[in-house]
């Protein structure tokens, strides 16, 4: 397992020169939980795109990116490729647009993992089938034959963690894998994040404007404003001390509604049986 | 008033002219009174949209009632102005072609204003949802996504509903933003009496702002629950989603 490093990383548009993300530094240990906060329009998805080098073509980016000993930003684009999905994997907000709507899951799937690790049709299928029980998705070859369309997103949620599973990366990047998801199937995509994290012991980048989700996975918070980093430190500081006015007001800018329903649950700690 | 009687709802699935049909609600009755805050929770594809549009008149049940006021509600005459809505996604509910102004003097036209636009009016509007008269001559895409959930809920209140339906209005707004919206909305039910329908999965917002709850699951109506006797709802499904909730 290795560090994940940024350092001055700068995001701009090549055509009107305007800076998006300025100066950001940071670092993720080995086998933590690094969570970026912040609104919308922060910068927190340029970030994260950096990192994969995955930014559109009218966006520049300087400054350096290392995974343990590999210089990220020094990479040509047939190297960066051939690390994204095995050592760094990416997973998305929207289910829908990230597999292809016009073939079946199973074959989306099985093209990543044939330009990874090159394994036989029936060594992908026992494999996938096993990382899906475990993400409790049980009717794995029904949901291997269908498309996009046909699956909900929490399902494409937890088919993207599935894959992720069996790719085994070092880093998992996940940009809002939440946002889009009802309660109860946001409750059970953040599990089996955390289950993740317990299987494969990576690192891990979790992108979210959610602080409730970032409170249950993260170790260390960063809170991004307008392309710049606000504040950083451990989880448990930001959320009780928090030093910026803008981390106060975003911690704070939700404690009414929950309040409010702590109480009408009867106290903190409501577990229905 | 809103009675909703017996109301069942499909669509037809698989290919052409196969004639199978895929049940979204069944069986669906409830009352909604005048000045209610009316919440309807459930996941995603439990049929909680597909009930909203049959509120709002936009699609016929299969059976069932559904009455405005003691009439049908699939009659525009009869909701004309009486009733609104607000959905999920605020960039394509305003006309891009149209500035702000417009898009709020579009509700008013439809019930019969006529003549010089009545720009207090709409400045007066502007300033219930928190925007700066300012934002009148301004393009939907100048906005950002709260900005333009402003908009369409000061469109929905131009003209004096009894009762605006939300449809998953707030989920899609950051956190702090959400909020804002929650405060305008309790202050508007308190201040002009008016009730609202709340579609969400947001429990927490809605038990938040609403002062009953539907909670429905695959098109059937589990369990209707006071907030305040939220504590004690019965039907396992209730218990699972209310255990669910990220604070």
């Amino acid at each position: 397992m290795k560090d994940l490093v940024v350092s001055k990383l700068r995001i701009w548009d090549s055509r009107s020169g305007a800076a998006l993300v300025e100066d950001s530094s940071f670092t993720v240990k080995a086998g933590k939980c690094l969570a970026i906060v912040g609104e919308s329009g922060s910068g927190k998805s340029l970030t994260c795109r950096a990192i994969m080098r995955l930014n559109k073509a009218g966006l520049r980016q300087s400054g350096d990116i290392w995974l343990g000993d590999i210089k990220l930003t020094a990479l040509t684009e047939k190297e960066i490729r051939r690390i994204r999905g095995t050592k760094l994997c990416l997973i998305l907000q929207n289910g829908m647009r990230a597999f292809d709507p016009s073939s079946t899951i199973g074959s989306s799937v099985r093209e990543t993992l044939a330009w990874h690790y090159g394994w036989s049709r029936s060594e992908m299928i026992g494999k996938m089938a096993k990382a899906m029980t475990a993400v409790k998705l049980d009717d794995y070859l029904r949901i291997l034959n269908s498309y996009p369309h046909q699956l909900s997103g929490g399902m494409l949620q937890r088919m993207m963690i599935a894959l992720a599973i069996v790719l085994e990366p070092e880093v998992v990047i996940a940009d809002e894998p939440t946002t889009a998801l009802d309660t109860v199937s946001q409750f059970e995509v953040l599990q089996q994040f955390a289950l993740l994290r317990e299987r494969l012991g990576c690192t891990m980048v979790f992108v979210s404007h959610d602080l409730g989700c970032v409170k249950k996975l993260a170790d260390e918070v960063l809170i991004m404003k307008n392309g710049v980093i606000v504040e950083k430190g451990a989880a448990s500081d930001i959320f009780h001390a928090p030093r910026h006015d803008y981390t106060r007001y975003l911690v704070t800018a939700k404690t009414s509604v929950n309040q409010h329903f702590r109480r009408l649950m009867g106290g903190d700690s409501f577990v229905f049986h | 008033m809103f009675s909703i009687d017996k109301v069942s709802m499909s669509y037809r699935s698989g290919v052409f002219f196969s004639g199978k049909r895929h049940s979204v609600l069944s069986d669906i009755s409830f009352q909604w009174t005048p000045g209610e805050c009316l919440g309807i929770i459930g996941e995603s594809g439990s049929g909680k949209s597909t009930l909203g549009k049959l509120l709002l008149g936009i699609q016929k049940p299969d059976s069932g009632t559904i009455l405005w006021n003691g009439k049908a509600v699939t009659d525009h005459k009869n909701r004309r102005g009486s009733i609104s809505a607000v959905f999920q996604d605020y960039t394509s509910s305003i006309n891009p072609f149209y500035t702000v102004e417009k898009a709020l003097l579009e509700p008013l036209l439809h019930i019969g204003a006529s003549g010089k636009p009545p720009y207090p009016v709409l400045d007066s509007l502007l300033e219930q949802v928190g925007l700066d008269s300012s934002c009148r001559g301004k393009y939907p895409h100048e906005l950002s996504g709260g900005e333009a959930q402003r908009v369409c809920i000061a469109r929905a209140l131009s003209t004096k509903p009894q009762c605006i339906l939300f449809d998953e209005a707030i989920s899609s707004l950051d956190g702090s933003v959400q909020m804002q919206i929650l405060e305008l909305l309790k202050e508007l039910s308190s201040t002009e009496k008016m009730g609202f329908i709340f579609i969400t999965h947001d429990i927490g917002a809605a038990a938040y702002l609403c002062s009953r709850l539907i909670i429905m699951q695959d098109g059937t109506i589990r369990e209707i629950v006071h907030t305040d006797q939220l504590k004690s709802v019965e039907t396992s499904y209730a218990k699972k989603l209310l255990n669910s909730v990220i604070l």
